[in-house]
């Protein structure tokens, strides 16, 4: 188990292959049965080449270049953790769930995989998405949230903390949410690094909010400088349900996340928020896939990139709107604010229309910070550091602002403070 | 006091200040008039150290600091203040914020503690009311969405939170009301004192009506050409800037 595994796609099939009768489900055909046509899926595509359309701006050479290893901490360390940022909490060390640590509603998927048949595998797709097959090959644990009709959850943390050393390690856990009709949950998602080492963080959440269900879901990813994190959500609304959802990509070497959502019934909602802030060395990623799929459906997406030193964001934005989505109401806006000459953002807004009474609008800007306010500041007596630090938290406000739940706002604020004066 | 020798200065290559030379003694109020394009601007910018205007000669010292020397923010601390023609609007940062940390900067920058939230705000309401601005202004974004009035108004706001020991007004008249620009004259006027000294830089007499220079100077062609009492300005408004060319 202490092995270093060799590099690229075969150590992690070599690593599938050698868990194989160790991995949760191995009992249970359902899942044997995902976990192959995973394997399958990845063993024929690989790690996404930058020749695919959707792959041309991130490059996961890095990712390929390293052997990992698995992650070994104790399940019983004793361990310091941060102020939680809701009143319910489950806490994830190295990917396995601390019964200890962990309260509220959220319970590990890994020992209640029977609860999640028919759900588990539902929303996620495996067989063009070679990073959720890695995922459902692999995956050990995770959290199984399954809210019944009418229920209010409350607001769930869900910590996941990955401790880093000299040998690179990899984890992936696997989420699984359902809302029943009108029940409502907000989900903090939290990933954090300790240690500057490499590692791979490959989450996966599969979502299904049932008619009138409503989701607020943050993803904070506060990894450390060494960490790989590459995320896919996958989730479904039914008739009257909103997904209102907000990235932050603070931390991490190389992020990429990805969403792909589908209103499936008329009159859900989503918000696909986000922001990025990347220093010096970073690369961060924001795609999504938004499927209007039923009538009378309205999106709203602001995602926000600011970049210093030599950074590299993405913005991927595709919105398919069906024949069937008539009356579809949309829009996209999404901004970068560059702080160095060296940075570049690179920006991909896709609208496919296919019905004929829409309302799409979408947008795109790239700038730097305006001379004339920050010489108004600077005449006013503001040092010019607090000046620039001040003109960014702006640029990022419009997108925080969009965030409608307290606590959500709150969790924000305390990932995204101070970011300004570490790049200065 | 304000004393400047010789000062000339360019944007791009061109020469837009030939050579100015003004004093404006502690406690008095100067103005400075002139029409389009004779340097009225840049003569603010270069004081308060806008970038992208090269000095190119002479020296501009406030109380017997080089001006020219400091920073933007060193020179807001040591008690200058620009009054912007055009005030900036700054989508995002509420305008309390904005005003806290100005202040407290200043403050920092004269030895004085700093204020709370609880403190400033309790200074910023009385102070707004004197120039009669709505209180739901401190929650806006600074400038934003304020009609031409109320950013002046924002300004000497500032102003009058910041207490500098000199104002520049750069075109503060431009685009104000008569009962704005009372609002404005009046919250000069409360600042007059021995500790006090402005330069009112406006292109109309107008303005002058409500604050009363000590001094008029003329500025043509990027120098100061004639200088006077405050009758200069009256009078300018019956002959125009024309007549002082010819003269």
């Amino acid at each position: 188990m202490n092995a270093q595994f060799e590099a690229g796609p075969e150590g992690f099939l070599r690593r599938y292959e050698g868990l194989n009768n160790r991995l949760p489900g191995i009992r249970q055909p359902w899942v044997v049965a995902l976990r192959e046509q995973a394997a399958n899926a990845f063993r024929s595509k690989g790690f996404p080449s930058r020749k695919l359309e959707a792959w041309r701006y991130t490059d996961l050479a890095l990712l390929a270049q390293t052997g990992f290893g698995e992650a070994l901490t104790p399940v019983d360390e004793d361990f310091a953790l941060p102020e939680a940022t809701a009143p319910q909490r489950v806490v994830f060390l190295d990917g396995r769930f601390r019964a200890d640590l962990s309260d509220g509603l959220a319970r590990s998927l890994g020992a209640n995989l029977s609860a999640a048949e028919g759900l588990l595998g539902s929303v996620a797709r495996v067989d063009d998405l070679p990073l959720a097959a890695l995922n459902t090959m692999l995956f050990e644990d995770g959290a199984l949230i399954d809210l019944p009709a009418g229920a209010d959850g409350g607001a769930i943390e869900l910590l996941s903390i990955i401790q880093s050393g000299d040998r690179p390690v990899t984890v992936h856990p696997r989420h699984v949410i359902r809302l029943g009709a009108g029940a409502r949950l907000v989900l903090i998602e939290r990933a954090l690094g300790r240690g500057e080492g490499r590692y791979l963080h490959n989450p996966v959440v599969e979502i299904v909010l049932e008619e009138g269900a409503h989701l607020t879901h943050a993803r904070i990813q506060q990894e450390g400088p060494g960490g790989i994190f590459l995320s896919t959500v996958f989730a479904n609304a039914a008739a009257g349900a909103t997904y209102d959802s907000f990235l932050l990509h603070v931390g991490a070497k190389l992020s990429r996340s990805e969403a792909h959502v589908s209103l499936n019934g008329p009159k859900a909602m989503a918000h696909l928020n986000g922001a990025q802030l990347l220093a010096d060395g970073q690369h961060g990623d924001c795609t999504t896939f938004l499927d209007h799929a039923a009538p009378d459906c309205a999106s709203r997406q602001t995602v926000k990139t600011v970049l210093a030193g030599r950074s590299r964001g993405v913005f991927q934005g595709k919105i398919h709107v069906h024949q069937v989505a008539q009356r579809t109401d949309g829009y996209q806006m999404n901004q970068a604010l560059l702080l160095s000459d060296q940075a570049e953002i690179d920006s991909k807004p896709q609208l496919e229309i296919y019905a004929d009474d829409v309302k799409c609008s979408h947008g795109a800007t790239v700038g730097e910070l305006d001379e004339n306010q920050l010489f108004y500041l600077r005449a006013r007596g503001i040092p010019q550091a607090t000046a620039r630090s001040m003109l960014i938290e702006a640029f990022l406000q419009e997108a925080v602002d969009s965030v409608e739940d307290e606590t959500v706002r709150a969790a924000l604020g305390t990932a995204v403070a101070g970011w300004w004066e570490t790049i200065a | 006091m304000l004393k400047i020798e010789g000062l000339t200065a360019e944007i791009d290559g061109k020469q837009i200040l030939k050579g100015i030379d003004l004093e404006v003694p502690q406690g008095e109020i100067h103005a400075v008039m002139g029409p389009n394009g004779s340097g009225k601007s840049t003569l603010s910018y270069v004081l308060a150290g806008r970038e992208g205007y090269e000095v190119t000669g002479g020296t501009a010292t406030f109380n017997g600091h080089d001006l020219l020397a400091m920073e933007p923010e060193e020179r807001a601390t040591t008690g200058l203040f620009l009054a912007f023609q055009y005030p900036v609007e700054l989508p995002g940062v509420g305008n309390a914020n904005f005003l806290r940390t100005a202040l407290n900067a200043i403050r920092r920058g004269k030895g004085e503690p700093e204020l709370d939230a609880m403190q400033f705000l309790k200074l910023a309401r009385a102070r707004m009311k004197e120039l009669s601005m709505p209180e739901d202004m401190l929650k806006r974004g600074v400038n934003v969405g304020f009609s031409g009035g109320e950013k002046k108004r924002n300004e000497v706001l500032q102003m009058a939170l910041l207490r500098p020991g000199l104002a520049i007004l750069d075109e503060t008249d431009s685009g104000l009301d008569i009962d704005a620009l009372k609002i404005v004259a009046d919250g000069v006027n409360a600042m007059r004192g021995p500790e006090f000294s402005s330069l009112v830089i406006t292109h109309y007499q107008r303005l002058l009506n409500y604050i009363v220079p000590d001094r008029v100077h003329v500025l043509m062609n990027g120098r100061i050409v004639q200088s006077g009492g405050p009758e200069l300005a009256k009078s300018l408004e019956e002959t125009g800037y024309t007549a002082v060319q010819a003269a």
